[in-house]
C-alpha cells in the first residue's frame, strides 16, 4: 500500500513539470503580449514592463527562474493584469470562494446524485425510473448560462428571496444560486453510474439470497446494496471534487462570485501569463492529489483490490 | 499681459444663480433619502486604480472619486476648479501656474501640496514606472521635457513642472498646447502620496494601504466582486458631499446585471445590446442615452500587403458607400448612435463636422454611386472581389460586421467573410497590420479634435489603417500651432474622406439604465466623467 | 456525463466472454436493444434529428445567412415563428431565419460529437492496444503517460490552443477529440492484454505477422463492441462541449452556428421576449442529448446481459 502511495507520488512531480511545460510553451507561442491595450504602449514603457516582469529574459531562465520561484518560495509571481495583486493574493482571495460553493455542490451533487441514483434502481423500467433518469439528463444538459439567469430571474426579481449575485464573504443567500446551478451540471453522472451499478448490485447472489431470507428491502439496500454500489461513483467522485471546488468560469461571471473560476478562462484571454500558470498548477495538482485519494480509499473500502 | 482665469470666482456666482455647478446640489422640493449608499455596475476588474498606472474607462472613473486633480469637470465638461483654485496662463501660452488651495488635505490629514504632484507626474512619464499611460504624460501633454523623459533619454526630474512653493505648480510646456488645461482632470494627471507609494510599492493601492485626496476612500476591494468606498471627512468640501458611500459591483454579463438592476440592487448598470428601444418603453425615465467623445469605424488596410482591390480608392469608397449606417443605429445598436462619414465626433468641444459628399447622399443614391464606382474599377459579377472583416470577440461587433458583410452582399455584390479573434490575438493581428479590414473604436483622451485627427498621421501609434499622406502630415503640423484650427480640421477630414483610409460607421452613445431616486449624473459630459460627490438620493 | 468506466470496463468483460463462448453477441444484442423501449425511442428520436439536419434545409425559405431587414431591429416584436413570412421558427436578433440556423447548427453540433467521438476512440483504440500488445517497458512508458495525461486539465489546454491558433472547425473536432480518448486507452490496453494470449493471435505471431497487422487484424475487430459503445456515450458530453466553447466566443466561425452558439445568444434575448431564440435550439440540444444517451446505455446493455 505504501510503495503504491509512494510510487504514485513519483508519478506526480513529472506530471506537474509536463504541465508547467506545456503551459509555457502554450505561452510563448501565444500571439498578443499582456501589456498590449487598444492603445498599444510606446516601445520604451514595453521594454520595461518586460523588464519589469522578466520577459525580456532568455525562454530557459525565465522557465527556470519561475520553476525556482514555484517549488522553493511558493511564489506564483505577480500577476500580469492586476498592478497590485499577486498570484498568490488571486489564490488566496478566489480560492475559498470556489472552495466554498464546491464544497456544498458536491454535497448536494452526491446526496441528490445518489438518492436519484437508488431510486431509479429499485424501481428499475417503471416511470420513477425514466423520471429521474430524465431529470438527471435534463438538468445536466440544460447549460449554466441559460440555468443562471432564470435562477436569478424566478428567486431574486419574482420572489426576492435571494441576492442576484456577489459574494459578500459567503454569506449562506449568496451561496444558494451557485450550489444549484453548479450541482446540477454533475449530479446527473452520479446519479447514472449509481443507478447501473446498483441494478448490477441487485441482480448479484448475495443480494438475492438477502431477499430471500425475508429481509425488508429497505434493510436489503442500505445494510448490503449500497456499499458495493457505491464503489464505482467513487472513482468518479475525485476528479468530481476538483472540477467543483476549482469552481466555473460560467457560475462566476453569472453571480460574481469573485472565485477562481472566472481566472481560469480569463488569464488565457488577457495573457496573465502568471494568473494562468499558477491556477493550472493549482487545479493539476488538487487533480493529482484527490486522484490518489480515490483510489486510496476504494482500495481501503473494497479489500478486493491489492496494490 | 497675462490672462488671469478666475474660475472660483465665476462658478461660485454659478453656484448662487442654478444652484448646481460641482457639488450635490438637491433641487427645492427633493428630500434626500436616508440612505445615502450609490450601487453600480461594471463589466469587468480594472487592471490598476493607481492613477499614474490606470489605463481603462471604468478604473478612470475609480480614481476620480478616490483622487483630485488639479481642475475638475462640471455636468457640462467645463473645467471648474479641483484641488487648483485657478490658474494663470503666461503670454506665450507655453505657462502655467496653478494655485493650490490650502484646505485640500490627502485621507491621512496631511495637506496635498504642488510637490505632490510633481512626483505624481514624473512618475507617470518615467519609463521605470512602466505606466501604460506613460504616453499621456509624454506625448499629449506638451510639457517641456516629457518626450525625453518617456524614452530614458533624460532623468525624471528634467520635466518641465515645478513647484514654486507649496501652494503654487508651475508647468512649461514646448509648444502651445490649446487644450491642456484640460488634460489635467485625466486621472493619469491625479496626485499620489509619495510617502505611501515608497513604503508599499505596488500593493500600495491596496484597501490597508491607501491614501487619497478625492471625496471618498477606498475601505474594501475583493477584485472580481465589488469594491467600497466611503466618505473622506479629511476631503476639503466634503460638507457638500451627500453620497456617504459607493459600491462599485463587477457584473460580466449585462443581462444578469440588469435583471439584478430591475430587482433594485444596484442604482446604475449598462443596458444589454440591442434591448434598448423595447427597454425604453418600459423605463421611460430610467433608461437614458448620452453622446459620447467616441467613434466607431473600420479600417482599411493601407499597406502594400493589401489585395490589389484594395489599393483602388474606388473600391474603398465603393465599400464606404455601400452600406445603409442607420440599419446599424436604427436597426442594431437602437440607442440614439450617429451615423458617421467622418472621423471627429459631432460633441466635441469647438468642433463642428464638415459635411463630405457621401453625408449628404440619401442611401440610395450612395449604393447608385457605389455601383458605379465598382464597375468603374473594373470590378462585378465576372470579377467579384471578396473583403474578410476581423473583429474582436463580442456580441455587438458581430452583429454590425455581420449586418455590414450582408449589405455589401446584396448592394455591391461583394462576398465577404468575417473573422472574429480573441482580444489579444486581434491587437497583434491589428497591429501588425494583418488584416484586410478590421474594426476599431476609439474615444478621445481630451475634448478637443486633435485627440482623433491625430490618428490619421502617418507617424501615430495608432494609425491602424496604415493611412499616409503627406498632405494630411502637414495640415496636423500646422494645426497644433494654429490660432483657430477649424479650417484646417475641415480640409484633413475633407481629404481623409476622399482618400478613404477607413470607413467611418457611427459615433457612440453611452447608454445606461438608473434609477429614478438617483440625481445629479451628468448626462452633458460627453467624456462620461462622473464624480460620485456630484450625485445624490432623493426618496 | 462522459461515460462510465466501470461499466464499460464490465461491458469489456462481457464482449470478451461472448467471444469465448462463440455466442453470435451481435445478433442476440439486437434482440436485446429492440426490447429496450428507452433506446428504441432514442434511436427513433435520434434518426429524425440527423433527417432534419441533413434534409431541413431544402424546406427554409430563407438561407441561414441572410437577413430579413423587414425585422431587424423589432424581432422581438414581429420576429416570432410564423409560417407566412417563411420563418418557421421565428427569426434571430438580427432577423436571420432560425430555422433554417437550427437546421445548421444542429448538424455542425451533431458533427463535433461524431468527429470528435470518433478521434478520441481511433487514438485511444489504437494507443491502448499498441501498448496492451507490446506489453512491458513500452507498455509502461505508455500507459504511465496516459496517467500523466489524466491530471491535465485538457478543456483548458484546448481554449488556449483555440485561443492561440485562432478558431478553426478541424482544430473544434481534434481538441475535443483530443480530450477524451484517454479512458480509451486504458480500456482497451486492458483487454488486449487479454486477446494477447489467445490462440489466433499467437498464431499470427508465429507465421510472422506484423504486430501493426496483428493490431489492425485481429486486435481491433474484436474490440469493436466496447468502441461503439464508447463512442455513443462519448458524444452528447463532446456536444456539451462544445457549447461551452460557443459560450466562450470560440466556436464556429459566423455566420456558421452551432446549437451552442444558438442557445448563447438566445439566452441573451430570453427574458426579453424573444422566447422562440432559446426554445427551439434548446428544444434540439436537449433532444440530441437525450437521444445518444439512450442510445448509447441501450447498446450497451443489449452488448452486455450481466446487466438484466
Amino acid at each position: 500500500m505504501f510503495t503504491y502511495i509512494a510510487r504514485r507520488l513519483t508519478v506526480a512531480v513529472p506530471t506537474i513539470l509536463i504541465l508547467i511545460t506545456i503551459s509555457f510553451v502554450l505561452m510563448w507561442s501565444a500571439p498578443g503580449s499582456p501589456f498590449m491595450g487598444e492603445k498599444l504602449p510606446p516601445p520604451e514603457v514595453m521594454a520595461n514592463l518586460e523588464a519589469k516582469y522578466g520577459l525580456d529574459q532568455p525562454y530557459w531562465k525565465q522557465y527556470v527562474d519561475y520553476l525556482t520561484n514555484v517549488i522553493f518560495h511558493f511564489d506564483f509571481g505577480p500577476s500580469f493584469k492586476f498592478k497590485d495583486r499577486t498570484v498568490n493574493d488571486i489564490i488566496a482571495q478566489g480560492f475559498p470562494v470556489t472552495l466554498t460553493y464546491g464544497f456544498w455542490s458536491f454535497i448536494v451533487a452526491v446526496i441528490f446524485g445518489v438518492g436519484l441514483g437508488v431510486t431509479a434502481a429499485i424501481r428499475h423500467n417503471t416511470w420513477l425510473d425514466y423520471l429521474s433518469v430524465g431529470f438527471a439528463i435534463g438538468s445536466q444538459s440544460i447549460p449554466n448560462y441559460v440555468m443562471a439567469p432564470i435562477l436569478v430571474l424566478v428567486f431574486t426579481l419574482w420572489l426576492g428571496w435571494l441576492p442576484g449575485g456577489g459574494w459578500e464573504g459567503g454569506t449562506w443567500d449568496h451561496i444558494i444560486m451557485p450550489v444549484i446551478a453548479l450541482s446540477t451540471s454533475y449530479f446527473a453522472s452520479i446519479a447514472r453510474i449509481t443507478r447501473s451499478s446498483m441494478l448490477e448490485v441487485l441482480n448479484s447472489g448475495f443480494i438475492r439470497t438477502a431477499k430471500a431470507k425475508g429481509l425488508p428491502m429497505s434493510r436489503v439496500i442500505l445494510k448490503h446494496a449500497l456499499k458495493p454500489a457505491l464503489l464505482p461513483v467513487l472513482s468518479y467522485l475525485g476528479p468530481a471534487f476538483v472540477g467543483m471546488v476549482t469552481g466555473s468560469v460560467i457560475i462566476d461571471q453569472y453571480f460574481s462570485t469573485g472565485g477562481i473560476g472566472q481566472f481560469f478562462v480569463n488569464s488565457a484571454f488577457n495573457r496573465d501569463y502568471s494568473t494562468m500558470m499558477g491556477i493550472t498548477i493549482l487545479v493539476g495538482t488538487l487533480t493529482i492529489i484527490f486522484n490518489l485519494l480515490v483510489d486510496v480509499l476504494y482500495a481501503w473500502i473494497d479489500p478486493k483490490i491489492r496494490y | 499681459m497675462k490672462i488671469k482665469t478666475t474660475l472660483m470666482a465665476s462658478t461660485a456666482a454659478l453656484l448662487v444663480l442654478s444652484g448646481a455647478a460641482f457639488a450635490a446640489s438637491p433641487m427645492a422640493g427633493e428630500t434626500l433619502a436616508a440612505d445615502q449608499t450609490f450601487t453600480y455596475q461594471d463589466i469587468d476588474e480594472s487592471p490598476s486604480i493607481d492613477p499614474g498606472m490606470v489605463e481603462d474607462v471604468s478604473g478612470s472613473a475609480v480614481v476620480r472619486n478616490l483622487f483630485e486633480g488639479l481642475m475638475n469637470q462640471d455636468a457640462d465638461g467645463n473645467l471648474i476648479p479641483g484641488v487648483a483654485t485657478g490658474y494663470d496662463l503666461s503670454d506665450d501660452k507655453m505657462t502655467y501656474t496653478f494655485h493650490l488651495r490650502a484646505d485640500a488635505k490627502w485621507s491621512n490629514g496631511d495637506p496635498v501640496t504642488a510637490g505632490d504632484f510633481v512626483y505624481a507626474w514624473r512618475r507617470a512619464a518615467d519609463p521605470a514606472t512602466a505606466s501604460p499611460y506613460a504616453w499621456f504624460v509624454t506625448d499629449i501633454t506638451g510639457i517641456k521635457g516629457a518626450g525625453a523623459v518617456g524614452s530614458g533619454d533624460a532623468a525624471p526630474d528634467t520635466l518641465g513642472v515645478e513647484a514654486a512653493d507649496d501652494q503654487t505648480l508651475v508647468v512649461h510646456l514646448e509648444r502651445p498646447v490649446p487644450y491642456f488645461a484640460q488634460t489635467v482632470t485625466h486621472a493619469t494627471m491625479f496626485p499620489v502620496p509619495q510617502a505611501v507609494v515608497e513604503a508599499h510599492g505596488a500593493e500600495w493601492t491596496r484597501p490597508e494601504n491607501i491614501v487619497g485626496n478625492g471625496a471618498y476612500v477606498l475601505t474594501e476591494h475583493v477584485p472580481q466582486e465589488r469594491m467600497v468606498m466611503e466618505r473622506n471627512a479629511n476631503y476639503w468640501n466634503d460638507g457638500e458631499t451627500v453620497i456617504n458611500k459607493v459600491v462599485r459591483l463587477i457584473i460580466n454579463d449585462e443581462t444578469q446585471a440588469f435583471t439584478r438592476w430591475q430587482a433594485g440592487e444596484l442604482d446604475l448598470v449598462g443596458v444589454p445590446t440591442g434591448q434598448y428601444l423595447s427597454l425604453k418603453e418600459q423605463y421611460p425615465a430610467e433608461i437614458y442615452s448620452n453622446p459620447r467623445l467616441c467613434t466607431y469605424y473600420y479600417n482599411f488596410n493601407m499597406r502594400d500587403n493589401a489585395p490589389e482591390w484594395m489599393k483602388d480608392v474606388r473600391v474603398r469608397q465603393a465599400l464606404n458607400l455601400g452600406f445603409d449606417r442607420t440599419v446599424i443605429t436604427d436597426g442594431i445598436l437602437q440607442a440614439g448612435q450617429i451615423p458617421a462619414y467622418t472621423f471627429t465626433p459631432p460633441t466635441t468641444a469647438g468642433f463642428t463636422v464638415p459635411v463630405v459628399e457621401s453625408a449628404a447622399m440619401t442611401q440610395d443614391e450612395r449604393n447608385e454611386l457605389a455601383k458605379s464606382l465598382m464597375a468603374e474599377a473594373g470590378y462585378g459579377p465576372d470579377n467579384p472581389i471578396s473583403a474578410e472583416i476581423l473583429y474582436n470577440t463580442s456580441e455587438g461587433h458581430k452583429s454590425i460586421a455581420i449586418a455590414v458583410s450582408q449589405m455589401w452582399k446584396e448592394n455591391l455584390g461583394i462576398e465577404s467573410t468575417i473573422n472574429n479573434m480573441e482580444w489579444g490575438t486581434f491587437l497583434e493581428a491589428r497591429g501588425a497590420g494583418q488584416f484586410e479590414i478590421s474594426r476599431a473604436g476609439w474615444c478621445g483622451d481630451y475634448n478637443e479634435a486633435s485627440t482623433f485627427l491625430d490618428l490619421y498621421g502617418s507617424g501615430s501609434g495608432y494609425n491602424d489603417a496604415g493611412y499616409n499622406s503627406a498632405e494630411v502630415d502637414a495640415l496636423l503640423a500646422e494645426a497644433k500651432t494654429a490660432e483657430d484650427p477649424q479650417s484646417l480640421y475641415n480640409q484633413i477630414e475633407t481629404i481623409a474622406a476622399a482618400d478613404a483610409p477607413i470607413i467611418p460607421i457611427y459615433f457612440y452613445t453611452s447608454v445606461g439604465a438608473r434609477q429614478a431616486t438617483l440625481k445629479g449624473w451628468p448626462d452633458n459630459n460627453v467624456e462620461n466623467a462622473w464624480y460620485a460627490r456630484d450625485l445624490y438620493k432623493v426618496e | 456525463m462522459y461515460p462510465d468506466k466501470t461499466k464499460m470496463e464490465s461491458l469489456a468483460e462481457a464482449t470478451n466472454l461472448a467471444e469465448v463462448k462463440g455466442r453470435s453477441l451481435w445478433s442476440d444484442a439486437r434482440t436485446r436493444f429492440a426490447r429496450n423501449k428507452a433506446a428504441v425511442g432514442g434511436l427513433v428520436v435520434l434518426i429524425a434529428i440527423l433527417l432534419f439536419a441533413l434534409l431541413g434545409s431544402f424546406f427554409q425559405a430563407w438561407t441561414y445567412e441572410a437577413i430579413d431587414w423587414k425585422l431587424m431591429g423589432r424581432v422581438a416584436q414581429i420576429g416570432g415563428p410564423s409560417v407566412e413570412n417563411g420563418h418557421y421558427f421565428g427569426a434571430d436578433e438580427l432577423g436571420r431565419d432560425l430555422y433554417a440556423r437550427v437546421v445548421q447548427g444542429t448538424g455542425i453540433s451533431i458533427m463535433v460529437g461524431v468527429v470528435g467521438s470518433l478521434v478520441a476512440v481511433i487514438v485511444g483504440t489504437l494507443y491502448g492496444a499498441t501498448a496492451g500488445f507490446f506489453g512491458g517497458r513500452i507498455d509502461n512508458i505508455m500507459m504511465r503517460t496516459v496517467d500523466v495525461l489524466m491530471s491535465i486539465p485538457f478543456m483548458f489546454v484546448l481554449i488556449l490552443m483555440l485561443v492561440i491558433w485562432g478558431r478553426s472547425i478541424t482544430m473544434l473536432f481534434v481538441g475535443i477529440g483530443l480530450i477524451s480518448w484517454l479512458d480509451m486507452a486504458r480500456i482497451v490496453r486492458g483487454q488486449t492484454l487479454t486477446i494477447k494470449n489467445k490462440e489466433f493471435v499467437e498464431a499470427a505471431i508465429a507465421v510472422g505477422v506484423s504486430p501493426f497487422t496483428i493490431i489492425l487484424r485481429h486486435i481491433v475487430p474484436n474490440l469493436l463492441g466496447i468502441v461503439v459503445v464508447y463512442a455513443t456515450l462519448l458524444i452528447p458530453g463532446l456536444i456539451m462541449a462544445e457549447s461551452f466553447i460557443s459560450f466562450l466566443g470560440l466556436g464556429v466561425q459566423e455566420p456558421m452556428t452551432s446549437l451552442g452558439a444558438l442557445i448563447q445568444a438566445g439566452s441573451k434575448q430570453m427574458l426579453y421576449g424573444a422566447w422562440w431564440q432559446i426554445a427551439f435550439p434548446l428544444f434540439f440540444f436537449l433532444a440530441t442529448l437525450f437521444a445518444f444517451t439512450f442510445v448509447g446505455d441501450g447498446l450497451r446493455d443489449a452488448l452486455d446481459p450481466k446487466d438484466r
